[in-house]
């Protein structure tokens, strides 16, 4: 069905049609719209699923894990301070295999209180074993949320993935969505180590180093898994629904001199500001970093490259700037733009290309000028 | 008094014979916790999973790959167990499964750092049972205070004794009017019994707090535990009892312990926990324990 | 690209009214997309939304600082917020008043929303409402058409009055 949303509702729309038997959630700015339009579903007889409505996001996710193994699919949202607060459960999801799927939407972190776009909440579980992917349109949310279930529940797999997208400026713009009949998209939920009192096990007990590192080489190995697993499903998904997706989504990189690396709305506002480049003779491209983890192999051999980083690493750098280098021994010129909801325009991107000092870095509207 | 023997071993020989418990714990020499946890798992049956937050039965059921547990144990983190439990009874709800759901978690993962999501968890009305088995310290970590520490009592973080009273566990719990909460100690296994399978026959959320003494918590001799259990609910300092849909029932022992509770001195005196604790101190204690006494003796009787 | 800001204040519906504009836009087959300028949502304080309109997917996100067309739902905002900031040299002006004001340029053209609320008795919470006529003004003005809004409205509202307003404004406004 073809209709007009925001992020925020293309999330809850795509969770609807995923079905899950849990869903357990905690209202946080921006993702409220989220929890209230589930519990919209659910009060309409939309959508049968239990739904918990925690008292923490600590507990929304402890609720998802001990839901997930007793054998149901499962499903929450957050954002900023909430994804902060759950982060223990975070890790925990992850090393317990569960294929949990949660919604962030991207927001600042206090102090002060800021609600806008921000990408430093999701960075700060880098390290968790979750998938994240990164969203820049209305329509994407809903269809990478839809996948998401499939990667997560994948045997390969069994990981948890974060769907992340812009507080604000996707959470609450409207744009068009369409919506899909999933048919047998999503295979029924199936947990190999769903608990079984007809055969009962131990979930996660003391654990010595050799049999613990054993295990944490399982999440990589399984990370690794997964490049293959999300390539499959999205091509799987594009031909059942006709969208395609990949790792990256490259914008007129071919014969690209300079390419810019941004993620969420500003990476798809950087394939604007490649237009007028190129109305201006200056060959650049745009290259839209989709996954963050598994984090994805990068062509740029050859090319000039500016990185918009929205987060930083105190003391070290912008995220994607130092994983660009770490990846490709590239030196890109990294900027960092667009923290607690900065507005950063098209004019502006193109302006970061144009001025561009490979090497350095740049705190865009505040040390520019020094 | 013939009769209540009589009635008391019959039901002793209805315990099932099945164990869930296995004989390999890495359980301290004399621990009651373990103890408790063979009856709640007799009790409870093999169509049970337990949720267990970081607490001594963490380390009690032994180290991967090997397990003393024959139900299924789900272990999660500290503040989590009562959350976790709420996503499991429900998933186990959409499966149409009648698979019981029971908590068993030590005081600091209830009174302190986990009181947040049993607050939750009760509030909602989960479908599960939550067991707090209280040692009144961080047992597993060696120790510490934790908000069930007893006045007086000294730990690994309160060296010269702790400063304020014990939580109120049960009143906290209480206030959220859950169907059915009891008390239970470990030194009476067949009140245990019956207060869990009583709780897990009713739906809704049930509360039991179990008296767990600790001997090298409380610094006595490993074979003293069932005696020390039974000196608390002798002297007063823990009452047993139920509650269904709020009312007040003061189980048998303690019945008769609130009518003539013996000397405070006799469970103190040994524990090394109460070394040379203050007349002061020791004359606070005996005033909690008689306000306790009164309130429920007084509430039983529809006083208040 | 079609570029329009939307000045109200909070509770006035502004953001409502870039919501329903964009879904008119939508029925008409083209592309848009309405977000508006979040900030702590105060009673009362001026807001601004954003909505852009093209026959091409939209991928612009920031704020629009050039704008085709600026609507004031409340002229007394014009007091403390600089509404004509960034107008294109063509743009157009729209204000919900009963008269012409001055120094808004040339193609400043007015619509009494608030009378035409208050005729049909559509107020809520104690102010009129204004999102839903406005659109039979930008109907008018050739922006959308008259019945993509009068099913966007419907889309978005059960009661029939939204409509008979917005077709109000449309047949009030002179352009």
């Amino acid at each position: 069905m073809l209709t007009i949303a925001t992020g925020n509702k293309a999330v809850a729309a795509a969770a609807k049609a995923a079905e899950p038997g849990v869903i357990a959630a905690y209202p946080i700015t921006p993702q409220t719209e989220i929890v209230e339009q589930i519990a919209e579903y659910i009060n309409a007889g939309d959508l049968a699923s239990q739904y918990i409505l925690v008292e923490s996001e600590h507990s929304a996710m402890a609720a998802c894990i001990g839901a997930s193994v007793g054998g149901v699919r499962t499903f929450t949202a957050t954002s900023s301070h909430g994804l902060l607060y759950m982060h223990e459960m975070v890790h925990w999801a992850a090393g317990a295999r569960l294929p949990i799927v949660m919604a962030n939407v991207n927001r600042a972190l206090g102090p002060g209180w800021n609600t806008w776009a921000e990408h430093t909440d999701a960075f700060s579980q880098r390290d968790t074993g979750w998938l994240q992917v990164f969203v820049s349109t209305v329509q994407e949310a809903y269809d990478a949320t839809l996948m998401a279930f499939k990667i997560a529940e994948d045997e390969r797999v069994l990981l948890p993935v974060m769907v992340n997208l812009d507080g604000f400026t996707l959470s609450h713009i409207m744009q068009s969505l369409e919506t899909v009949e999933i048919g047998d998209f999503l295979p029924p939920y199936h947990l190999p180590h769903a608990i079984d009192t007809e055969n009962p096990c131990v979930y996660g007990p003391m654990t010595g180093p050799n049999d613990h590192f054993r295990f944490r080489w399982d999440i990589e190995r399984s990370m690794r898994d997964a490049r293959g697993v999300i390539a499959e499903v999205e091509r799987e998904f594009a031909e059942r629904f006709g969208r395609s997706y990949a790792p990256t989504e490259d914008y007129r990189c071919d014969d690209a001199d300079v390419i810019v690396i941004a993620m969420g709305t500003l990476g798809k506002e950087a394939e604007v500001a490649v237009d007028r480049l190129r109305d201006d003779g200056i060959r650049a491209g745009s290259m839209r970093l989709r996954w963050f983890r598994p984090f994805p192999d990068l062509d740029l051999a050859g090319r000039e490259v500016v990185v918009i980083d929205r987060d930083y690493s105190f003391g070290f750098g912008g995220v994607i700037a130092g994983s660009v280098r770490a990846k490709t021994g590239i030196e890109p010129y990294s900027v960092i733009a667009g923290l607690g909801g900065q507005e950063v325009t098209y004019n502006d991107i193109a302006g970061f290309v144009r001025d561009r000092r490979p090497g350095e870095e740049t705190w865009f509207g505040v040390n520019e000028d020094v | 008094m013939t009769n209540i023997v009589k009635r008391s071993v019959s039901i002793l020989s209805a315990i099932p014979k099945e164990e869930y418990l296995l004989k390999c714990t890495s359980a301290c020499a004399g621990c009651s916790s373990s103890l408790c946890l063979r009856y709640v798992l007799k009790a409870a049956g093999p169509d049970s999973v337990l949720v267990v937050p970081a607490c001594c039965t963490s380390v009690l059921q032994g180290i991967y790959p090997g397990t003393a547990m024959n139900v299924p144990v789900y272990n999660i983190a500290f503040a989590a167990a009562a959350a976790c439990a709420s996503g499991m009874s429900d998933a186990f709800a959409k499966l149409g499964k009648k698979t019981n759901v029971i908590v068993y978690a030590g005081d600091g993962g209830t009174v302190d750092i986990g009181i947040q999501a049993l607050s939750g968890a009760f509030e909602r009305g989960t479908n599960f049972l939550y067991i707090c088995y209280d040692n009144e310290a961080y047992g597993n970590t060696g120790m510490q205070r934790s908000g069930s520490t007893p006045l007086g009592a000294r730990t690994t973080t309160t060296p010269g004794g702790k400063l304020t009273a014990k939580k109120d566990l049960d009143r906290i719990v209480e206030a959220h009017n859950p169907p059915y909460m009891a008390t239970a100690c470990s030194a009476y296994p067949l009140d245990l019994y019956k207060k869990v399978k009583k709780a897990l026959s009713i739906p809704g959320p049930k509360f039991i707090h179990i008296l767990a003494p600790c001997p090298p918590g409380w610094r006595y001799p490993s074979e003293k535990t069932v005696e020390m259990g039974k000196l608390a609910v002798k002297t007063g300092m823990w009452v047993l009892y139920e509650r269904e849909f709020g009312k007040l029932a003061i189980s048998g022992p303690s019945r008769a312990a609130m009518r003539r509770p013996a000397p405070l001195e006799e469970y103190i005196g040994g524990q090394g926990r109460f070394k040379n604790m203050s007349p002061e101190i020791l004359d606070e204690m005996r005033h909690q324990v008689e306000r306790s006494i009164r309130r429920l003796a007084s509430e039983e009787a529809g006083a208040c | 690209m079609y570029e329009i800001r939307i000045h109200s204040r909070g509770g006035q519906g502004g953001v409502t009214a870039a919501r329903l504009l964009a879904l008119a836009a939508f029925r008409d087959g083209k592309y848009a997309t309405a977000c508006p300028f979040y900030g702590a949502e105060r009673r009362g304080a001026p807001v601004v939304s954003f909505v852009r309109i093209d026959a091409e997917p939209i991928k612009i996100y920031s704020q629009i600082h050039e704008p085709d067309l600026v609507i004031v739902l409340d002229t007394s905002i014009m007091d403390v917020v600089d509404v004509l900031q960034g107008l294109k040299g063509d743009g157009t002006v729209l204000l919900n008043s009963a008269h012409p004001l001055e120094g808004c340029g040339a193609s400043c053209l007015h619509v009494d929303l608030t009378g035409i609320a208050l005729a049909r008795d559509l107020v809520i919470a104690g102010s009129p409402i204004l999102n839903t006529p406005v659109l039979g003004a930008l109907a008018k003005m050739g922006i959308v058409t008259l019945p993509s809004v009068q099913e966007a409205i419907r889309e978005m509202f059960t009661d029939e009055r939204n409509v008979q307003a917005a077709e109000a404004a449309y047949g009030g406004l002179k352009v």
